[in-house]
């Protein structure tokens, strides 16, 4: 028999590029204007819409440097504004109380100054989609969170490797349960299905899942009454040291072998380009974009990084059409918008309702990105407008004094500035119009005072619940 | 310790493809269309706000046209005599041999499941064929079955299965073996037979929509909780307030070409539109005296639809989706109390209907997208081929279809063969149930056998 190939071993990650370095890409670059409406875009796009003043900033930049600023933070983030708290002013406590790490999260998401960072850990999140539904232990959860973290721009590769031996994963896809004597499929299944090459492309078959899973063979974890699951290992008896053949390869493969044999499979690389740029546009690459992406992903060694860049340079994303906003998404940019922090639980239901609770993906595809919306999330999000709003709607007598000689025209510009001037199109800022003449419809007396400031708290929530405002 | 994390599938990467095509989901409405005449339906249950709006509130000032209130009450009109059909996804792929367990006559069953294997002894023997029985879970089913209401598949597939939760769920949603297929089954009836502007047409009952709904031309709806979908406006109140919510759904109104926002502008408009159909359900349900349902979400669902189907909505397809057949792992922990549920939920819907006189008008199916492998693997079991389907209903023929295929030869991975193929259980729900061609929906529809599935 001739000696088995031996797959290479992980890339470490890449040091990150100076910051003063300009990205580059082997695809087109969006050359048209970029101001104040395309780097509001973009901070939706990559992370979770503009702050007051943000997109101005990154406009000031130009492109290149505006996408710099995102993928090439340096050192930690920095998280600005009032710490999250509960209902009582208690902080949270992430690891122990239910809801609190999805609460840890989106305050991270809505107060971090790089938010690339945090909206990549969303995608891996959604790319190796794990739930605490069937994890069960909140600390698991969140040292997954951090590997994915830790792992926003650099090497897939090594990603993939980490996630295999992550204990949220181990204890999600059955691994622990994945012996010499009784192989469980699971994640042998899903590394190749949804996390690295991709269902019915011919990439691998039947027998390579079951070949696979031997190979993946020998995670073990301990149970302890005080902690929980712990302990997490890899214990050599476990694993099935015998010959595997996967992807017409026969070897010994250990687990390491097994996932890097994915990366390398010649079919990863367009699975790979083809899920990362669908997280940013909406639509396909060109063929011929897309083969130089995956020339560039290889032959940085698996880096996500330059892939990443050359996908928010593209002029797809800039000139291409609108995108559905996923429901956390909303959430964070609609607090980072109005300058909320996190002061109760409520967050939890409210981002939910709209279909997306963190750390509970419906499954492990991760959620469905085409269809976020439907007649019951709409209404969670209208309700989650509703709630951003609580307390900073107009009330007693900034309702009763209302200047009853604004007109509609002059009620939708209040409410657009007041809104930090979403990008609404002209057909949405002519119905709202429509709707705030209406509003004043046979009122008299009080009612032109007291409808005009109702008028006033309605239009702000319609802009804010508009399908433009769901969408970037 | 959880069973799994792989229940249900990915079919991210084909239906982000899909998403151009769902944004053109809703037609504009043209402006002057009528306004609806004084059909059929009940002002009680729905015509009130409607009309409380259209008269009172707009008049001539109207925002956005209406027509849409002329397509419900004209399909409300109808819907007392139109028949319905419940779609029940048993979803991460349901053990058949659980929910059928063999009983000795098949020796290989005890070898499969040397821990899983219900004991002899235990378990109603199907009339039909006495070598599989109803596990004692199932036991709600199974009385239904004994009154003839329940048509069983105990080997429903198609050859060449696939082992993939996205690509096996797929088929069966889209209705054919094609991964690249973008609209449900059931949508595209929708498409051919539904209309413009009813979005209760087709109902998914749940957090989310359900793809066998998808349709291409028509809106569908998605609704958790049918008596809770008011809409809180803080800050607003009384006349600014309906104007406001209604202008709401007029924003969805608005046509575009793009795709993204059309996509949005589409489910906003169904929004709206729902919430007029529902508003007559804000202060709850209630069932008919002695009829009562299991607790949980899908008994829930259940018993909000037949207030809904008696209350006259025009309903027509409607789904359910309900997890946690992804059974790697502490199957029986887990699987015998879903089976309790769903069995005994489905049997509470049966009764509840014939309580209120509608259970000739409604037939109910059941599906995973497959069944589980013979063989145990410790504690659980693997992904497998064939699996157990049912219809159910008084108008349900209660004939079982294709036969049990044993244990003794499987197919060459180890899995239970197919008797049945699921597409041409689709074709005769179309034909004997729905009453319409299924050439045009179902792809090769001639190439499948059609079972009796409704009664003579």
């Amino acid at each position: 028999m001739p000696p088995a190939p031996t797959p290479p071993a992980p890339t470490p990650p890449a040091p990150s590029p100076p910051a003063e370095l300009s990205p580059t890409s082997p695809v087109a670059i969006y050359s048209g204007s970029f101001g104040v409406r395309e780097a509001e875009r973009l901070l939706w796009r990559a992370g979770f819409g503009p702050s007051p003043g943000h997109a101005e900033a990154l406009a000031a930049m130009g492109l290149r440097r505006a996408v710099a600023s995102l993928t090439r933070p340096s050192g930690a983030a920095t998280l600005t504004g009032a710490a999250p708290t509960d209902e009582d002013g208690t902080p949270l406590a992430p690891a122990d109380l239910w809801g609190h790490d999805h609460l840890w999260w989106l305050d991270r998401m809505v107060r971090t100054d790089q938010p690339l960072v945090e909206r990549m850990t969303l995608v891996w999140h959604d790319w190796f989609a794990t739930s605490n539904d069937g994890v069960g232990q909140q600390q698991l959860m969140l040292d997954q969170n951090e590997l994915f973290r830790r792992s926003a721009f650099s090497s897939f590769e090594q990603l993939v490797h980490d996630v295999t031996q992550d204990p949220a994963m181990i204890v999600w896809l059955n691994l622990s349960e994945n012996t010499r004597w009784s192989p469980n499929e699971n994640y042998a299944r899903e590394v190749m299905e949804l996390f690295t090459l991709g269902a019915d492309r011919g990439a691998y078959t039947e027998q390579d899942v079951r070949q696979l899973a031997r190979a993946l063979t020998g995670f073990d974890f301990d149970w302890s009454d005080e902690l929980g699951m712990q302990n997490f290992r890899y214990v050599p008896t476990r694993h099935d040291n015998g010959n595997k053949t996967v992807f017409g390869q026969t070897g010994a493969w250990t687990w390491e072998q097994g996932v890097a044999m994915c990366v390398h499979h010649s079919m990863h690389p367009s699975f790979f380009v083809q899920k990362l740029w669908s997280y940013f546009i909406p639509t396909a690459p060109s063929a011929g974009d897309r083969q130089a992406l995956e020339s560039l992903y290889v032959s940085s060694g698996h880096q996500v990084r330059p892939v990443l860049e050359a996908i928010l340079l593209h002029p797809d994303l800039h000139a291409g059409p609108r995108m559905v906003k996923p429901p956390v998404v909303l959430v964070a940019g609609l607090l980072r918008a109005l300058q909320r922090s996190i002061d109760g639980e409520y967050w939890i239901w409210y981002s939910e309702s709209a279909g997306q609770r963190l750390f509970f993906p419906p499954d492990v595809s991760g959620w469905d990105d085409s269809r976020w919306l439907d007649t019951s999330t709409v209404r969670g999000r209208f309700e989650l407008v509703s709630r951003a709003l609580t307390g900073r709607v107009l009330e007693g007598d900034e309702v009763d004094d209302y200047d009853e000689t604004e007109t509609p025209e002059q009620a939708v510009a209040a409410a657009r500035a007041w809104s930090h001037d979403p990008n609404l199109s002209a057909e949405t800022v002519t119905s709202l119009t429509s709707f705030a003449a209406a509003a004043l419809a046979g009122a008299g007396g009080w009612q032109l005072s007291t409808y005009r400031g109702l008028r006033q708290n309605a239009l702000r929530h319609l802009i804010l619940a508009s399908p433009d405002y769901q969408t970037s | 310790m959880p069973n799994c994390g792989c229940n249900d599938y990915s079919r991210t990467q084909v239906l982000r493809r899909a998403a151009a095509e769902a944004g053109r989901g809703l037609p504009a409405i043209e402006p002057g269309m009528p306004m609806p005449a004084g059909t059929g339906l009940t002002r009680r249950s729905f015509v009130s706000r409607a009309t409380g709006l259209a008269l009172s509130v707009y008049g001539a000032a109207s925002l956005g046209p209406k027509a849409f209130e002329a397509g419900i009450a004209a399909a409300a009109a109808q819907a007392p005599s139109e028949r319905v059909l419940v779609s029940i996804f048993l979803s991460g792929g349901a053990d058949s041999l659980t929910m059928l367990a063999p009983t000795s006559a098949h020796p290989q069953y005890a070898a499969n499941r040397p821990t899983l294997a219900l004991p002899n002894g235990q378990g109603v023997p199907l009339t039909e064929d006495s070598s599989l029985r109803w596990h004692p879970s199932f036991a709600g089913l199974a009385e239904l079955y004994g009154e003839g209401k329940v048509s069983v598949m105990p080997a429903i597939g198609y050859d060449g299965a696939n082992q993939s939760h996205f690509t096996s769920r797929h088929y069966w949603e889209v209705g054919e073996t094609n991964p690249f297929g973008r609209w449900g089954w059931l949508g595209r009836f929708l498409d051919q037979h539904g209309v413009a502007d009813n979005p209760l047409q087709g109902l998914a009952l749940g957090w989310d929509l359900q793809p066998v709904l998808a349709a291409r031309d028509v809106p569908i709806a998605t609704v958790a909780e049918p008596d809770n979908y008011d809409f809180w406006t803080p800050g607003v109140w009384g006349s600014v307030q309906d104007k406001m919510l209604d202008a709401f759904g007029d924003l969805g109104e608005l046509s575009t070409s793009d795709a993204g926002l059309g996509q949005a502008r589409a489910a906003v408009a169904a929004t709206g539109r729902l919430r007029d159909q529902l508003a007559p359900y804000q202060d709850g349900f209630t069932s008919p005296a002695g009829v009562t349902y299991p607790g949980g979400n899908f008994a829930g669902r259940l018993r909000a639809l037949a207030a809904m189907l008696d209350g006259g909505l025009p309903l027509r397809l409607v789904a359910i989706e309900s997890g946690g057949y992804d059974t790697h792992s502490g199957q029986a922990g887990s699987l015998p109390g879903d089976l309790l549920e769903i069995g005994n939920s489905l049997r509470s819907f049966q009764r509840d209907l014939e309580a209120r006189g509608l259970q000739d008008r409604v037939l109910v199916h059941v599906w995973s997208e497959f069944g589980r492998r013979p063989d145990e693997n410790g504690s659980g079991t693997d992904h497998g081929a064939a699996g157990a389907g049912f219809v159910i209903g008084s108008q349900a023929r209660g004939e079982m279809v294709g036969e049990f295929p044993g244990l003794a030869t499987l197919d060459d991975d180890d899995n239970l063969r197919n008797t049945s193929d699921f597409r041409g259980v689709y074709c005769a729900l179309l034909e004997q149930w729905l009453g319409v061609d299924a050439g045009p929906i179902i792809p090769n529809a001639s190439s499948f056998a059609r079972p009796a599935l409704v009664a003579a």
